[in-house]
């Protein structure tokens, strides 16, 4: 009997109809496992971001945005299975916080005809909207970022990287692997060796492949890593006194919870960013004031203004805003998934946008187009000082080679084209 | 209660020695299957196909080829994943460089394949047993993990180190690939699962199954009575890994669509299907399907309860998930360490006997 009753509700539950009148935004967070100390912070940021434009605003054109958390613990079965129960409540897009699930779901969406919107991670051939109709890559994307790191590099080394060594540590997936290529066209370029040492998951085992940093004295190393494989990393280059501000991260082993750990040996770690640091913008005071201190934060709270949260921050800004171009476009406040991607495809923040929002000086202006799903593609470079526990931008966005990076995009994105059957479309 | 039977005698010996000799357990399983056939295409739906029926199809398959190995023959084996990668990466290679071949034979070739890599990581069964193999077949799991993740011709030279599974189509309807129905999808698996199981269930009770269940009771004595062991453990390494390898081609084209090897098919993977079989009871085909459904289908069950109906954060449901199933594996195991389909022998039993309690 009992068990009838269990097996009831199940069936009622899994069958149940969803309130179709908000605004469905699924958020495939990870706050267990490895990655959690990476992915708790974003979550946070994402999810209170939302909840201050419900609370302030009453939501984005009078809906309220609602946000379902579904944990994927970054692992891909799970990420397929948050995919598939959310898909049917009316999900406007999907953002899946790791390359190898939206490699995953990027077939799926696609067939469902929802967009999936990867945030400066995996597939960068997804900058190619004629073939990746459903997938865009804004801000920026990790070929972008390579560049940008090699280009800094150069600008330290005074102008030429010429016979210099530089090491990637990566995480031994298909987002540690995406700035391979680019990097090995680079490295013909500008002539330097380029090491590569894979970090198993969840990357907590890394002494050999320090030892042979250690070793062979690369001048730079750059380090595509992600959850603990960050902080361990950290640690093992200050235990092998690498020196620090030769150290340069991609944007997601940039954040407070990979540098604290290692304490007073991480001062000077260097890594790429996409946004502004820092609490000092009227939109996270906000935050502060209407959604941490009164209470309805999604987290603990401790994460704000952390690098992740200001992340999640960013993207539920971006998110928000592509709701509202999608609003004004089919002039009714329910949008529908479609709607949503051409808002995404036409997506204009400018910087007196960005101002308005409260986020002025946060990031560069976004402008997306049918042929370039990624915009504006620039980095910018930031230090960590562990005296004073904060991280600052050193430099300004900068602009990734263009000549190296786009056409590694055509050929990827043709070979995509190619394996899986589909027909370029055609942009005006 | 609910078995009556009286007047069900057998006339013949073939009648005698089925696998369902009473005629309710035979009305019981025809009708099991015109259902899962015949009606469930019809209702399933996405969710249903990938989250809960698509794995425990495939894994049921999985927990058969490992239960052939570790339950009937004794053969501790940690090497489940990394079969289950030659398997899936197998079936990549096949369907990318035989496109018009069915996908049904690939995932058979890609069985075999499998097997034969599996008689090879099984040869030192015939020096060492035990917790000892079972550090050896670890051994297989790791090199093969790191072998499809080195060796560039495997994923055919992917920047990303991923494979992913083009659509096929069978009789027309296509199963592979992200268009592919959920109904399709179920029925592929639940055809593949049939006739893995009967297979299972024939070899396991014919000689072959006495010979392995010989070496796994006593491999000396059963040396002596005449089993060879070399070919007892070697077969049995041979079909368990056919039946893993099938599994893993599955896994991968027709349920996850793209496989990173690392990711999928590591260490957690084989401690999973081993953990499948003994909740399910060692050397039981019943007990594979128990102790694959048991596992995959408690997590699913307790997110929708907890995050779904209670409405509770994810990250304290799945937390509450792990413990869940980790106290009820200990639970289970105390009380009846036999597994679950011990419990299934024990109620049956109960129930063809009452009223009467023995």
């Amino acid at each position: 009997m009992k068990f009838k009753i269990l097996a009831a509700a199940a069936a009622a539950m899994m069958a149940a109809a969803p309130a179709l009148a908000d605004l469905t935004v699924p958020a495939l967070n990870y706050r267990t496992g490895p990655y959690a100390p990476s992915g708790i912070p974003y979550a946070d940021g994402f999810s209170d971001y939302m909840t201050l434009l419900n609370e302030r605003d009453g939501g984005v054109g009078g809906e309220k945005i609602n946000v379902v958390e579904c944990e994927t613990g970054y692992n891909t079965e799970k990420g397929v299975e948050c995919y598939e129960q959310t898909k049917g409540q009316g999900a406007l897009l999907y953002i899946p916080q790791s390359t190898g699930i939206t490699y995953q779901l990027i077939p799926k969406a696609s067939a469902d005809q929802i967009p999936i919107w990867s945030v400066a991670y995996g597939r960068t051939s997804a900058v190619n909207g004629e073939v990746f109709e459903w997938v865009f890559n804004m801000p920026v994307t990790y070929w972008d970022g390579a560049s940008v790191a090699v280009k800094y590099a150069m600008e330290q080394e005074g102008g030429s990287l010429d016979g210099k060594k530089i090491a990637l540590v990566y995480h031994n997936s298909a987002y540690g692997k995406e700035p391979i290529r680019t990097l090995e066209a680079l490295a013909e370029k500008h002539n330097f060796e380029l090491t590569l040492l894979p970090v198993d998951h969840p990357g907590q085992e890394q002494k050999s492949q320090w030892l042979q940093i250690r070793r062979e004295k690369p001048d730079y190393v750059f380090m595509w890593g992600w959850g603990v494989m960050n902080s361990v990393a950290i640690q093992e280059a200050a235990n092998i006194r690498y020196p620090m501000d030769h150290f340069i991260g991609v944007w997601w082993s940039g954040s407070e919870a990979d540098v604290v750990p290692a304490g007073e040996g991480a001062d000077g770690y260097k890594a790429l960013t996409f946004h502004g640091v820092g609490t000092d913008f009227p939109a996270l005071q906000e935050i502060k004031s209407q959604v941490i201190d009164a209470g309805k934060n999604a987290g603990d709270g401790s994460k704000f203004g952390e690098v992740g949260y200001n992340r999640g921050v960013f993207t539920a800004a971006v998110v928000a805003e592509a709701i509202k171009t999608a609003q004004e476009a089919t002039g009714n406040a329910e949008i529908t998934a479609a709607d949503m991607r051409d808002a995404l495809e036409n997506l204009e923040i400018s910087d007196a946008r960005f101002e308005e929002l409260g986020l002025g000086g946060f990031a560069p202006a976004i402008q997306t187009s049918c042929a370039v799903h990624s915009s504006p593609r620039l980095a910018a470079v930031q230090q960590w000082n562990a005296a004073d526990k904060t991280w600052t931008v050193l430099t300004d966005y900068m602009e990734p080679d263009f000549e190296v990076v786009d056409p590694l995009i055509e050929e990827d994105s043709m070979a995509y084209a190619q394996e899986a059957g589909i027909e370029p479309r055609t942009c005006e | 209660m609910l078995y009556r039977e009286a007047g069900d005698f057998k006339t013949s010996y073939a009648k005698d020695n089925q696998t369902f000799p009473i005629r309710f357990d035979r009305w019981g399983y025809f009708a099991l299957l015109a259902v899962a056939f015949l009606v469930v295409p019809f209702v399933i739906n996405d969710y249903w196909a990938s989250a809960v029926l698509l794995p425990f199809l495939i894994y049921s398959i999985a927990a058969l080829g490992l239960n052939i190995l570790t339950g009937y023959c004794g053969q501790v084996s940690l090497g489940t994943g990394g079969f289950m990668a030659v398997g899936a990466y197998s079936c990549y290679k096949l369907m990318t460089a035989f496109p018009e071949v069915s996908i049904v034979i690939h995932v058979l070739l890609a069985g075999g394949i499998t097997a034969g890599v599996g008689l090879l990581f099984g040869l030192p069964s015939l020096r060492i047993k035990g917790f000892y193999l079972a550090v050896a077949t670890l051994a297989a799991q790791f090199f093969l993990v790191w072998l499809f993740n080195k060796v560039g011709w495997f994923y055919n030279y992917s920047a990303s180190g991923q494979i992913s599974s083009a659509p096929r189509s069978v009789l027309g309807f296509e199963v592979t690939g992200p268009t592919a129905s959920a109904a399709a999808k179920y029925l592929i698996c639940l055809s593949f699962v049939v006739v893995m199981a009967w297979l299972a269930r024939n070899l396991t009770r014919g000689s072959y199954g006495r010979k392995w269940m010989a070496i796994r009771d006593m491999d000396i004595a059963a040396e002596i009575i005449g089993v060879n062991p070399l070919a007892a453990k070697l077969s049995a390494f041979a079909v368990s890994s056919f039946f893993v390898g099938v599994s893993g081609a599955l896994f991968f084209s027709v349920y996850l669509g793209a496989v990173e090897v690392g990711e999928v098919f590591g260490i957690q993977k084989s401690f999973l299907v081993l953990f499948m079989i003994i909740i399910g009871g060692l050397g039981s085909i019943l007990g594979s399907f128990a102790g694959a459904a048991f596992i995959v289908l408690l997590p699913v069950f307790l997110k929708n309860v907890l995050v779904g109906s209670f409405g509770w954060a994810t990250d304290l449901a799945a937390h509450l998930e792990i413990m869940t199933l980790g106290g009820l594996i200990m639970m289970f195991l105390i009380l009846e360490p036999h597994g679950l389909a011990q419990y299934w022998r024990t109620t049956k039993e109960k129930l063809r006997l009452w009223p009467f309690p023995h």
